[in-house]
């Protein structure tokens, strides 16, 4: 794969993730808009990382968070206590969550398949208790602050000002996906591969599956350090909700909705999900129910994630992909409305019992917002269906 | 001698309370055991279905009262787990256990999300039937609930009735023939795929009864499968992945073990001093009553490192 001639399709990818972290400062420094790529950058690493487990090795965590959040919380203490530079925090919260990785991954790996999965639950439930019963360690409520330019000054900076600060976190963050790729091309991983594949077959031919797996959670487990050091340099704060399940869970929900087949799955993902709970989330207080019907959506229907259906579709002919985006469009509306006048009516976030839209104003005790969504899903099935038997 | 009676009775009622519990939890663990066992599903809106089963059951308590709510809870609760089944699960059966897993994990999702549109954010206190309400004996001066005892009554009830469907039934026959030999009993004329979707239905029913029940215990809330989800998985890992038996040990097993720990006074630095360690100042002034809500994970972690395959579980191919 490394060996590959070097091709546009190949390259566009990463000439996208360095323009789409590179760019925007150069244009403006709002700081919202620095954290909001910071964060995407961590949420990038950390769905990478998931990805080594799901996509490469076949084991499904419900508990990644742990190990993200407990090397913020090592790195956090060890940045107060001493000299430490604060270009080196991602990687000591990377040693910190291997070292955790050894541990849990030691029990985690007896077992494979739907048995891991569940393991990691109990240990995510495990930590995620934990950490609150220990206010010394872990700062109970409030967690555990640093300040980030109290550390020693490198070649002029300390990484004050949140422009350095996101410097640092985008290059550590195309550092950790440029050495997730090489690792991803690596014959151990192949072996990974194998063992997620037919597990039989591996240790038939000498691969020991339990080692495999256990050298691929402790390999996760570092990146996802790493990316628990990215968001405390960014958030300046280790807390007990950075090894909580519900982490866990959007940083699974993140891989899967990418694809988990393809290296950049998990990227787009990511990209995806930071935007969809930013932008959605500041507009409507339904978007955990848009992101779950997404996320069961993708399952069933896009197994492969948005880039599997993005490279299908665009194997298809224009009509079917005209087709195929209208349908989605009145489908997007038909839940939109639904759910909008559906919240509006139960929490009525405006004080006046209306949902808005897009500057819409929608009553849902009057008959005629329903027929919109109504006839909207109407007319999504009739699309729906054309773009199938278009095919 | 004073001691030694008090002693008893806190025996006794953390014994009685720690049965309760654990009972409830195999009514959970058993229809997700049931489910795994029969189509290698792991359910993972299983607690789900049992938050919905608890909020179904308060809006129907309050229309029929808590009889109603008992028998109709649970079947509406299984007919939405039926079609879930159905039109869902289904679509994605030959992709694996993986994907099947996360579309529950997605429904979980949704689940919850429904929950809080439809009841809202607040907490919500079921109210125990009046029959039920009042203790139903003292026992060395401590009053045991009639509610607890009826809790236990019909986790039994349903134990045994589930034993004697499989065992007995017809029905039960091609249950348990398509459990090992599924396209043998497809070719005798049976419906296999409908058999699934009625053990799935029935799985979920036995969710949602157990949160009829275990309502007015616990308080009815959004965050509640979230609460005790964690929990029904240890107990099946911890039994061993499909083993009904086991699920059942290990219901009442960590059903006690948390009882007692909330009802001690020990901490973890005296427990400790008795083995002889000294434990950092920051865990010394733990109690245990404090760490009990993570003492089901400790020992799912502990059976792992002692016995993977849980219990009584078999060796399957993930052990490889």
């Amino acid at each position: 794969m490394l060996n590959a001639p070097f091709s546009l399709r190949r390259a566009l990818p990463w000439l996208l993730l360095v323009a789409g972290l590179a760019l925007p400062p150069v244009f403006t420094s709002q700081s919202w808009l620095l954290a909001y790529l910071a964060q995407t950058a961590t949420m990038i690493v950390f769905a990478l990382s998931f990805n080594l487990l799901l996509g490469e090795t076949g084991l499904l965590s419900f508990g990644h968070a742990v190990y993200a959040g407990l090397g913020a919380f090592a790195a956090a203490q060890i940045f107060n206590r001493y000299p430490v530079p604060l270009p080196l925090l991602p990687l000591i919260a990377g040693v910190s969550a291997a070292l955790v990785g050894v541990v849990f991954g030691f029990f985690s790996t007896r077992r494979a398949g739907t048995t891991f999965a569940m393991i990691t639950l109990g240990i995510g439930e495990l930590v995620a208790a934990g950490v609150w019963l220990v206010p010394g360690w872990f700062g109970g409520e409030g967690g555990v602050p640093i300040d980030r330019a109290s550390g020693p000054v490198i070649f002029g900076l300390n990484f004050g000002p949140s422009i350095q600060a996101y410097a640092l976190i985008a290059g550590w963050c195309l550092l950790a996906c440029v050495a997730m790729f090489l690792f991803s091309c690596t014959p151990f991983v192949r072996v990974a591969n194998a063992v997620r594949d037919n597990p039989v077959r591996a240790a038939a031919i000498g691969f020991d599956p339990r080692r495999v797996r256990f050298i691929m959670v402790i390999v996760a487990a570092f990146f996802a350090g790493v990316a628990g050091g990215l968001g405390l340099i960014n958030v300046e704060l280790a807390s007990s909700e950075g090894a909580g399940l519900a982490r866990s869970g959007s940083v699974l929900i993140a891989a899967v909705i990418g694809g988990t087949a393809e290296f950049f799955g998990p990227v787009l993902g990511a990209v995806v999900l930071t935007f969809f709970s930013l932008a959605v989330g500041n507009v409507s207080s339904a978007w955990v129910a848009y992101l779950g019907l997404f996320f069961v959506w993708v399952v069933v229907v896009a197994p492969k994630g948005l880039v599997g259906f993005i490279a299908a579709l665009s194997r298809k002919s224009c009509v079917v992909i005209a087709l195929s985006l209208c349908a989605a469009v009145a489908w997007v509306l038909a839940i939109a409305i639904t759910m909008e006048i559906a919240y509006a009516l139960q929490f009525d976030s405006h004080g006046d019992g209306l949902a808005h839209i897009a500057g819409f104003l929608l009553d849902g005790r009057r008959a005629a917002p329903w027929c919109l969504a109504f006839s909207s899903a109407a007319i999504a099935v009739l699309f729906t269906r054309k773009a199938r038997s278009a095919r | 001698m004073a001691s030694v009676t008090s002693f008893v009775q806190w025996l006794a009622i953390n014994l009685l309370n720690g049965v309760s519990v654990g009972l409830l939890l195999f009514m959970l663990s058993a229809g997700l055991t049931l489910i795994f066992s029969m189509m290698g599903v792991l359910n993972f809106a299983h607690a789900s279905f049992y938050m919905l089963g608890a909020y179904v059951g308060y809006a129907l308590a309050a229309h029929g009262g808590f009889w109603f709510a008992l028998i109709v809870s649970p079947l509406l609760v299984g007919a939405l787990g039926g079609l879930f089944e159905r039109f869902l699960l289904r679509r994605i059966e030959t992709r694996g256990a993986l994907a099947e897993l996360l579309l529950t994990f997605g429904a979980a999702y949704l689940i919850a999300e429904v929950v809080k549109l439809v009841w809202g954010l607040a907490p919500i206190s079921a109210v125990v039937p009046p029959a039920l309400d009042g203790p139903l004996f003292t026992l060395y001066g401590a009053a045991f609930p009639r509610y607890r005892a009826f809790m236990m009554g019909v986790s039994l009830a349903m134990l045994l009735a589930l034993y004697a469907v499989l065992r007995v039934s017809r029905i039960g026959l091609v249950v348990r023939a398509a459990l090992t030999h599924a396209a043998t009993v497809e070719t005798l004329g049976h419906n296999v795929p409908r058999v699934f979707t009625l053990v799935f239905a029935t799985g979920t029913a036995l969710a949602a009864l157990a949160g009829v029940i275990g309502a007015p215990l616990f308080v009815i809330e959004p965050s509640m499968a979230e609460n005790i989800g964690p929990m029904v998985f240890v107990v099946v890992v911890v039994g061993g992945l499909g083993s009904v038996g086991g699920a059942l040990v290990a219901s009442l097993l960590i059903g006690c073990v948390q009882t007692f720990a909330v009802g001690t006074t020990l901490s973890l630095g005296g427990i400790a001093q008795l083995a002889g360690a000294v434990l950092p100042p920051a865990w010394a002034s733990l109690s245990v009553a404090q760490i009990a809500p993570v003492l089901p994970y400790v020992l799912l972690v502990a059976m792992l490192a002692l016995r993977p395959r849980g219990l009584f579980g078999q060796r399957g191919d993930d052990d490889a």
